[in-house]
Formats: C-alpha cells, sequence, structure tokens
C-alpha cells in the first residue's frame, strides 16, 4: 500500500513549484488579523446590556409577577405544564415515534409552585407570623378550595392596579392568596427573591436554572427582548442587542422558524408551529450531515465543476499563455 | 452602538443593518479575492518537487 | 537519528520496535519537508488560498483574548473598563473568525477541495465548523447579562425538545462556563491541528479536470 508521503510526491511529479513562505503569511496574518480586531474594538467595543433581576421585574412590573406567581400555584404557567426534563406534567414534542424530550424524565425537576412559591415564602415566614398562619390555612386547605381562591384571584388581578409597589385588586374571596402575593412580591422588590431561588439553600452556586425558568414563566422579559428584536419570530436567534452583529451563522437555524410548515398551526405531515423546534433539530442535524459527506453526494459534488468560479481562482493554470506572456 | 438596529424587511427575511453588513462585506471580500492579482515570487521554478 | 537505509520505501521485514515504526510512519507521511514547505504548486496562486491561514489567525486572537479573559473571571469585563476591551477583542475576533472560516468554506467548496482522497479534510473541517458554532453559543451563554439570559431561556426549549437539555443544560452557568473555556476550545484546536496535518499530508489539491493532464 503507498504511503500518502511518496503519493504526495508523485501527486506533484511535473507540477511546476514555487516559492511561497507559509510562515511569512501566518504572521502577517496574525498581524493583520490583529491589528483590525484591536481598531474595531476600540472604536465599536462590545454589547453589555445588564441582566434582569427578579427584583426589577418586581419593581417595574409587580402584577406580571404576582400573576405569575399564582399561575405557579396554578399549574397554568409553562414552566408547570413543561414536561421533562423539569416534571412529567406533559410529554413534550414529538414527531411520531421521535419522541427524545421524554426518553431520558425528568432530570432537572423543578417543582413549580413548591419551588417558585411555598419554599422562598416559608423561608420568608421565619419571623413573620401573620404570613406564617397564611401558609398554614392555604396548605391546610382541599384542593377544590385552593382552585377556587386561585381561579377567583387570577380573574381579579386582570383588573390589578398598583398603588406604592403593591398589587391592588378588587375585593373578593381569595382566601389566603393575597397575603401570600404580597409578601413575595415585598421579598422580590427587595431582591430576595433572586438570592432564593438561586441558592436554594445552598451557599455555593453556579446554576441559575430556577431564577430563569420562573423570569421565563412571565411576560416582563419576553416583553423587553421583544423590544430588541430577539425573539423568534424575528428571526432572534441571529441578533444581538444594540446595533452589535449578532450570530449570522445561525441563518438557516433561524430561518426555518419562519417557514411552512415550522411557522403553521396545521403544518405538514405532522410537523408544525408546536414541534417546530424538534422539527427544525432534525432537519438541521441531516443538512449539516449533508454539508460533512459532500464527497459523497452526486451532483452536490459535482456542482463545484459546473459554476465556473474555480477557473477565476486557478485562471493561471487554465490560461498558461497569457501567463508566460506577462514576464 | 447600544441604540435598536435599523432591520431590513424583504418578504419572509428580516434581517438586521449590522448582520447585513457582515454577510454584505463577506460577498465582497470573496469577489475581491476572486478576481483581485496574486504576487508570484518567481516563474519558472523547479519542475516536480525537493 | 536518521531512518533505516530503507528511505521512504519498506523492509524486508517489519522491525519489531514500535517506536521505530511509528518514527517511520511519521517520516514517511509527514516529513519536515512536507510539514514545513517553502514551496507550493504555481497553481497556489489567487487570494481565496490566504483564508485559511487568517481563520487560524483570528482563532488565535480568540483564544489569547479568551485567556485574558478567563485569568480575571467572568465578572470582570463588567466592572472593568480594560476588561471591556478584551471582551470586545474576544467578541470581534469570533466575528472574524466566523467571516473567515465561511469564506474558506465557499472557497473549497467551489475549489471541490475534497478531491483526490481529500473527503476526511473536508470532513473534519465541516466538524469544526460545527464544534465552533458551540462553543460560540456556549460563549454566549456565558456572558452574564441580558443577551445571555434570553439566549438561555430560548434555547432551553429546542436542546429539551431533543432530549439533549437533559444533560446539556443552557440555564446552568457553571456547566456552560466549563465547556465554553476548557472543553471545548481544546475540542476545536485538536480538529483544527489535524485538518492543518492533513493539508500537509496530502498536498494542496489540483485544479479541476487537472487529473490525467499534462500541464505544469
Amino acid at each position: 500500500m503507498k504511503s500518502m508521503g511518496a503519493t504526495q510526491e508523485e501527486y506533484y511529479r511535473g507540477v511546476r513549484m514555487a516559492p511561497y513562505d507559509l510562515l511569512k503569511e501566518l504572521v502577517f496574518a496574525l498581524a493583520g488579523v490583529g491589528v483590525l480586531a484591536v481598531l474595531i474594538s476600540l472604536v465599536l467595543s462590545s454589547p453589555d446590556v445588564a441582566p434582569v433581576t427578579i427584583a426589577t421585574w418586581a419593581q417595574q412590573d409587580p402584577v406580571d409577577l404576582v400573576t405569575t406567581a399564582t399561575g405557579e400555584l396554578a399549574g397554568s404557567t409553562t414552566s408547570a405544564g413543561y414536561g421533562p426534563p423539569y416534571n412529567s406534567a406533559s410529554e413534550g414534542q414529538s414527531w411520531g415515534p421521535i419522541a427524545p424530550q421524554k426518553w431520558f424524565g425528568a432530570r432537572i425537576p423543578i417543582d413549580s409552585a413548591n419551588s417558585f412559591v411555598m419554599q422562598p415564602l416559608q423561608r420568608a415566614s421565619f419571623s413573620n407570623t401573620d404570613l406564617g398562619a397564611a401558609l398554614s390555612a392555604w396548605q391546610g386547605a382541599s384542593a377544590d378550595q385552593q382552585s377556587k381562591w386561585l381561579d377567583a384571584y387570577t380573574k381579579a388581578l386582570a383588573d390589578a392596579t398598583v398603588t406604592d409597589g403593591k398589587v391592588v385588586v378588587a375585593t373578593g374571596e381569595y382566601g389566603p392568596l393575597p397575603l401570600m402575593m404580597s409578601n413575595l412580591l415585598g421579598v422580590a422588590q427587595a431582591g430576595g427573591l433572586d438570592g432564593l431561588l438561586v441558592i436554594n439553600g445552598r451557599f455555593y452556586q453556579t446554576d441559575y436554572t430556577q431564577p430563569l425558568v420562573f423570569m421565563g414563566d412571565g411576560e416582563y422579559l419576553a416583553g423587553l427582548a421583544d423590544e430588541a428584536h430577539l425573539t423568534g419570530s424575528l428571526w432572534g436567534m441571529m441578533n444581538e442587542t444594540g446595533s452589535y452583529p449578532g450570530q449570522t451563522w445561525l441563518w438557516l437555524y433561524t430561518m426555518w422558524y419562519q417557514v411552512f410548515p415550522f411557522n403553521s398551526d396545521t403544518g405538514f405531515i405532522g410537523l408544525n408551529a408546536d414541534n417546530a423546534d424538534l422539527g427544525i433539530i432534525i432537519l438541521m442535524t441531516l443538512l449539516t450531515a449533508a454539508l460533512a459527506l459532500v464527497p459523497f453526494i452526486p451532483i452536490l459534488r459535482d456542482i463545484p465543476r459546473w459554476i465556473p468560479i474555480h477557473r477565476l481562482i486557478w485562471r493561471q493554470y487554465y490560461a498558461p499563455r497569457k501567463v508566460a506572456a506577462r514576464t | 452602538m447600544d441604540t435598536p438596529a435599523s432591520y431590513v424587511h424583504w418578504g419572509f427575511i428580516l434581517i438586521s443593518v449590522p448582520n447585513l453588513i457582515v454577510i454584505g462585506a463577506m460577498v465582497v471580500l470573496f469577489a475581491i479575492a476572486l478576481i483581485a492579482p496574486f504576487p508570484h515570487a518567481g516563474e519558472g521554478d523547479d519542475v516536480g518537487n525537493k | 537519528m536518521s531512518a533505516t537505509s530503507s528511505l521512504g520505501g519498506t523492509t524486508p521485514e517489519k522491525p519489531n520496535s514500535w517506536t521505530l515504526r511509528l518514527r517511520q510512519a511519521i517520516d514517511r507521511h509527514l516529513p519536515m519537508d512536507h510539514l514545513l514547505p517553502d514551496r507550493q504548486p504555481y497553481y497556489v496562486g489567487s487570494w481565496v488560498y490566504v483564508f485559511g491561514v487568517v481563520t487560524i489567525a483570528a482563532l488565535v486572537w480568540v483564544v489569547v483574548s479568551g485567556v485574558v479573559l478567563s485569568f480575571m473571571g467572568p465578572q470582570w469585563w463588567h466592572d472593568s473598563h480594560l476588561g471591556k476591551f478584551f471582551n470586545s477583542l474576544h467578541f470581534w475576533s469570533v466575528q472574524l473568525f466566523f467571516i473567515f472560516m465561511v469564506l474558506h468554506l465557499w472557497g473549497q467548496y467551489f475549489m471541490a477541495g475534497w478531491r483526490q482522497g481529500r473527503a476526511a479534510t473536508w470532513l473534519i473541517g465541516v466538524v469544526t465548523f460545527g464544534i465552533s458554532i458551540l462553543t460560540a453559543f456556549t460563549g454566549y451563554l456565558s456572558q452574564q447579562n441580558f443577551d445571555a439570559q434570553f439566549i438561555a431561556i430560548n434555547a432551553k426549549d429546542a436542546m429539551n425538545s431533543a432530549g439533549v437539555g437533559a444533560f446539556f443544560n443552557v440555564l446552568n452557568f457553571g456547566q456552560m462556563y466549563g465547556l465554553h473555556v476548557m472543553l471545548l476550545p481544546i475540542g476545536v484546536t485538536i480538529l483544527v491541528a489535524v485538518h492543518i496535518v492533513l493539508v500537509r499530508v496530502r498536498g494542496v489539491v489540483k485544479p479541476i479536470d487537472s487529473e490525467g493532464g499534462s500541464r505544469s
């Protein structure tokens, strides 16, 4: 079997060679790209919009925070009904028998009602007897009674107003909910809920799953993102805050979200807006595999022969007489 | 640079001006690389190798 | 120090020493004057050929600025002007890296660079592209700002839908940061090194339809 080194000798046999300084080329490239990067950095800087905190959310849109927290108790939020990997409330996305979302179970367990509302309130009730009593009343009530209070309170929140940073609703039968929620809001506005959700009873922490999922359940963060054009229906995956370029290389991935069947409710062959995430990942995996295997795919590997760009790149080779005349 | 970008809306395509500039610059760079003359150190050097 | 007398050819019997056999294989496949040639075929005469090396140059600046950022910790650039500058350097080097890499991809596609035994080089190039995207993704998630928050909250749905989210939690800063500063850059560097070695081993592919021709 011929060794590849020997093959290169044979490969270049009869081919005219010319001096070419690879190391000089590398050094020039390093210097050139370096100067370019430094200049652009000095002139344009980089984007850094400060993160949203639950405290900011609670201060800027207390009704939304209380509505979201109430929804967590009612099990009506996105996270409460998400399914794997957070819980088993639903099966997640699937396309026929392809349902990888549920294959691995709830490996990142989140109990929305407890994690986001009850446990923080229990901690906050340490020396707050009124709150303690409200929590006992809540936990002692039947599921039926809790539902009635939740329904009534949720409806009332739709018309809630804000006075001195507190949420005010019309009078009604809400049980201990208003007291629980006003305490939760107070803790949130003071920054305590950010801490409680991240730390989760520990000291060191690098996992922000809980506060991010909680914020994702509300409308406040999504509203800010919409203004910054980061949301999916606006090709958001490619975009960046401010006037900076984003991840342009994601153009094809984000494009599919804007086209049929992934933007349609009815869809095609079982692919639609509901399982768009899964459908698009499958599609992009296939397309990426096709790109990697271009050398083996007829037509795709022949296109370069049909498009004469290579004749420009190798014009000295294809028209040697012109080269000789150029001395 | 922290003010929101402008967007170009063409059919179903919605692209930010900064992203459009990047892609446009890439196409222009590729075209220049195809056309620009490349300096050769010397003509008619050794045939074969080593 | 030189190889045995059977220079590049085959000995009557294979030597028993693995070390010797490895050295002989390296001498055959990638002798020094193939690794660092001072000559190229004359058809390497277009600026399109330069996109590969400027991609490497951009990657070097990505790593250098990344090393500075990781040395000072993930919060530094939010609080310091110098930190902000290094973050900008990292941000724009990444933009340049992807710009030049895609231009290199376009060039290699239209030159059909995979021909004559170079399919592995092409394949590794595409894999490198994919791993680079993953590296950039974990980088965006490590920014600890609004952009990172929103990307995390949305990307989780895609990851979860594919079952990947159970193991790759985009909301877990610690996991994303560790992948971004260590595991993935090691992957990219190894892939790029193998890619370059393959180019040096095989040599630069000949022009299309030159096979069988006798042009010099």
